[in-house]
């Protein structure tokens, strides 16, 4: 069966808000995703769902600072996907956020888009800052744009980049935590999908990553920990990550976000089935139902 | 043929240094990366001119490349050092999506290639990584002959656009080019006309190619091209093309396996546009050993003795009814 979906046009702006403003926000990004996955007829659809409530108040809430209609403005923010696989949630905040035109995200994952299966440069999708994929290499990535912000050019721009935690198995990310607290990063934001949920299972039954917040405390991180899916202690977190940068505490930060893979659709939350799977029309039908 | 000049000797890795120093004179926005030998690669003379354009990152080539790439990304021109043997392979899967992919804008110096790092053995012989990176796309390959091309290869690629990978030894190996000799990249330069036969080298092979073809003339009169094919990606088609039409064999020479090097790069060319019978001196498929660099050399036939003798098949191969043996 053709699966065909239609998106609204709504375009949302980049300002501080009522809670219950983002969580209509984190429904049509959850709408967009749903729609977008299962036209695509392949993609990761639960991690996306379940980061939701975090991308909406970190790219409508005034937290990253950006110009959709100036991408390359040169004080802007940066926002580095490091789980690549998790891109339908960025692109629907770059569509609504006016990047590009929302229709586009009926082209995800078919040929000739600039909407990759996995970000990438090549196709010039605006507000992409680079390739993600291959876990682990973007938050490397955005530790060197923090240090080229801070220590060469000495703006305060900031740099958000996103890690799933079955991401953190790669050991280059813990190099990357040794650079980022050597180099004093205190502009850098790195949020971890704590979402207990990989291909195979559960993180800690696959390769178990915990203490997450004792890890990064002796790596000599800034930790935050917070409910992904209350608004208020997801402001409330990146409110302590910009205090931390303004402090100039010489402290990364990270924010340990728990979600749950799927959130939003009853049938798929917190089922690592769903990582890698899109749902198939009907599927969707009843999804976008929950979601009204 | 004329006289080779030979002005001492100098290791390449010298020249990277010193080529970094120039560039970072002439450009604000080229940083540095070192991970741990400094000293070794030689980026501590950058490190020490320049010490807030120089960045530690330890024992992590994967991190190192990525975060070369967040720096290329935004607006700097970062080079990362370390032993090819490293700086090549513990980073490949950064390599090639984060900085090839994405096109950045990254320099890789990779240090103490091939063989003639000697004594610490195989384990530290880079032999591959011409093999590897050249599969991947917008990458640039250079390895320069000596001294005094590696600097001028550092400062153009430096000035280019996009990846490059530059290669360079731990030896010293004898200057044969100078501050004027030409130098551009993807723009191999023929060192001695001959119409018999084409031997083309790279980096530490130039040198015995020049001493090769002295023999040839001397010993039987055959006049050989020689070519220093020092940009081994994007590789100069015209040039190896015209040598394989006009000479009708080639041999090629490399501290580098025969798989997928400057030996294939060349090959493919010529089966392309010119097949002629080929030679190629480089290593067999084989890991190397603990030595000393000259002996290892010998070994592995990667000297002039080499190439003469592969000049002599390939010539023979070239005789009317051989072509097919």
């Amino acid at each position: 069966m053709e699966t065909k979906f239609t998106f609204s046009d709504l375009l949302f702006e980049n300002k501080r808000r009522k809670p219950q403003e983002f969580a209509e926000i984190a429904k049509e990004l959850r709408r967009d995703i749903i729609k977008s996955l299962a036209m695509a007829k392949s993609g990761h659809t639960g991690g996306p769902l379940g980061l939701s409530d975090i991308f909406s108040v970190l790219f409508f809430g005034d937290v990253l600072r950006y110009k959709a209609d100036d991408p390359k403005w040169d004080k802007r923010d940066k926002f580095v996907l490091s789980g690549g696989h998790l891109c339908p949630v960025l692109y629907s905040c770059l569509a609504r956020a006016g990047y590009f035109p929302i229709e586009e995200l009926s082209t995800l994952r078919k040929y000739g888009t600039r909407l990759q299966g996995h970000p990438g440069l090549d196709t010039e999708l605006p507000g992409i800052e680079t390739a993600a994929g291959s876990l682990g290499q973007g938050i490397s990535i955005a530790a060197g744009m923090a240090m080229t912000h801070k220590l060469l050019d000495k703006t305060d721009q900031r740099v958000f980049s996103l890690t799933g935690d079955g991401e953190l198995q790669e050991g280059s990310v813990w190099e990357t935590a040794m650079s980022a607290a050597q180099y004093k990063l205190d502009n850098l934001c790195w949020i971890v999908d704590d979402n207990d949920c990989q291909i195979d299972g559960r993180v800690k039954d696959v390769m178990n990553i915990k203490p997450l917040d004792k890890k990064f405390e002796a790596f000599g991180f800034n930790v935050i920990e917070c409910d992904g899916h209350d608004i208020d202690d997801i402001i409330n977190a990146f409110d302590k990550f910009i205090a931390n940068h303004e402090s100039g505490s010489g402290k990364p930060t990270v924010i340990i976000a728990k979600t749950f893979m799927g959130r939003g659709v009853s049938f798929m939350e917190d089922l690592h089935t769903w990582h890698g799977n899109p749902p198939s029309f009907e599927q969707a039908e009843k999804a976008l139902e929950e979601l009204k | 043929m004329k006289k080779i000049e030979v002005s001492g000797k100098k290791p390449t890795r010298h020249g990277f240094g010193e080529g970094l120093v120039e560039l970072g004179d002439k450009h604000d926005n080229v940083v540095v990366l070192g991970g741990d030998i400094t000293g070794s690669v030689m980026t501590s003379y950058f490190k020490e001119k320049y010490p807030d354009r120089f960045f530690s990152i330890g024992i992590a080539e994967a991190n190192a490349t990525t975060i070369a790439t967040g720096m290329a990304l935004s607006g700097k021109i970062p080079f990362f050092s370390s032993y090819s043997a490293f700086a090549a392979f513990r980073n490949t899967d950064q390599l090639r999506i984060s900085v090839c992919y994405n096109n950045a804008n990254v320099k890789i110096g990779g240090g103490h290639s091939g063989i003639t790092v000697g004594p610490d053995g195989a384990t530290h012989q880079a032999l591959e990584e011409l093999s590897l990176l050249r599969a991947m796309p917008n990458m640039t390959l250079i390895v320069p002959c000596d001294f005094s091309e590696t600097k001028k290869a550092t400062i153009a690629v430096g000035e280019m656009y996009g990846p490059a990978y530059i290669r360079f030894g731990r030896s010293a190996v004898p200057m044969i080019t100078n501050d004027d000799s030409p130098f551009e990249i993807g723009k191999a330069n023929v060192l001695n006309e001959g119409d018999d036969i084409a031997l083309v080298a790279c980096g530490l092979l130039v040198y015995p190619a020049l001493q090769a073809a002295e023999q040839l003339e001397k010993n039987h009169g055959i006049k050989a091209r020689v070519i220093n094919n020092h940009t081994i990606k994007p590789i100069d088609v015209e040039t190896i093309t015209k040598a394989a039409a006009e000479c009708g064999c080639i041999v090629t020479a490399e501290e580098h396996q025969v798989y997928g090097g400057l030996g294939a790069a060349v090959a493919e060319t010529v089966v392309k546009n010119a097949p002629v019978p080929m030679e190629f001196v480089g290593i067999k498929d084989t890991f190397g050993s603990s030595g000393e660099p000259e002996e290892l050399q010998e070994i592995f036939g990667l000297n002039w003795q080499g190439i003469y003798a592969s000049a002599l098949k390939a010539l023979d191969r070239k005789k009317p009814g051989n072509i097919a043996v």
